[in-house]
């Protein structure tokens, strides 16, 4: 076995470990610090996928910005203790079961279909070709993210300090 | 034993699974929320894999990559708002009690 298979099943374990862990665990707080982990393994997989510019995008935006965003958001709605917070609904094994038949249905999927694999080399470094694609082939939609992005701080805005006392 | 398209595709769609289940069977508004990052981040991983191992050499994945990131940072930003409203007001964050558009 290669090395990057011995690490790929690491981060592999790494990844449904914490994840599962994100679903399974009692505190909310402990939840949102598997994901962080969970994230982190992910960002290894883009290192092992040669994506270098992706992998540090996902520490930057996911590990920087959205964990932090989701920890805030734990603080500022839970007021009991927080042993319980992460409770399951009453439709826990209706939503067991569909997700076990649309796990088969990936997997029947994904190992009968032909992929048209080539066996090529990835460029040793993405970001010049990424910044080169986002302002000429990629362009529309890249400005249609930055519009995106201003709606929706717009949206967050308005959302929590309400529209009558901004306007 | 070398790693192929198929490893990645399955460990994506696993995880998918893992933040759907999430998604569905959560009281708590948050632990949705939470679900639906982990989902994007499957597709993600789904992206990069497809770009690495079918057309290494133009980066398009990558780019649909990093809008689904930026996608998931609105979403986020957006969903946390809206759990804080209507925590203002209901002072609860379990989904069962939202129940302001049911009669």
């Amino acid at each position: 076995m290669s090395v990057s298979a011995i690490v790929f099943w690491i981060i592999a374990a790494v990844i449904l470990g914490s994840a599962i862990s994100v679903v399974t665990a009692h505190n909310l707080v402990h939840a949102a610090f598997f994901m962080v982990l969970t994230f982190f393994g992910v960002s290894g997989l883009y290192v092992l996928l040669e994506a270098d510019f992706l992998a540090v995008v996902q520490i930057l935006i996911y590990v920087g910005a959205v964990a932090v965003l989701i920890v805030f958001g734990v603080m500022l709605t839970q007021r009991k203790e927080m042993a319980q917070t992460n409770a399951f609904s009453r439709h826990k094994w209706v939503a067991a079961f569909l997700v076990i038949l649309l796990q088969i249905l990936f997997g029947y999927a994904v190992t009968h279909t032909p992929w048209l694999v080539v066996d090529e080399a990835a460029p040793d470094t993405t970001v010049g070709l990424l910044g080169e694609m986002m302002l000429t082939e990629l362009v529309i939609p890249f400005e249609a993210v930055g519009i995106l992005l201003l709606v929706a701080v717009v949206g967050a805005i308005i959302l929590t300090k309400g529209a009558r006392r901004i306007l | 034993m070398t790693i192929t398209l198929n490893h990645y595709l399955l460990l994506a769609g696993m995880l998918f699974c893992i933040g759907l289940y999430g998604a569905l069977a959560k009281q708590n508004a948050i632990s949705i929320l939470m679900g639906i990052e982990l989902m994007l981040n499957a597709c993600v991983i789904n992206l990069v894999a497809f770009n690495r191992f079918m057309a290494p050499n133009h980066l398009v994945g990558h780019a649909f990559g990093l809008f689904v990131i930026a996608l998931a940072a609105a979403e986020v930003a957006v969903g946390l708002a809206l759990v804080l409203t209507v925590y203002r007001d209901l002072l609860s964050v379990n989904i069962q009690d939202f129940d302001w558009l049911k009669w």
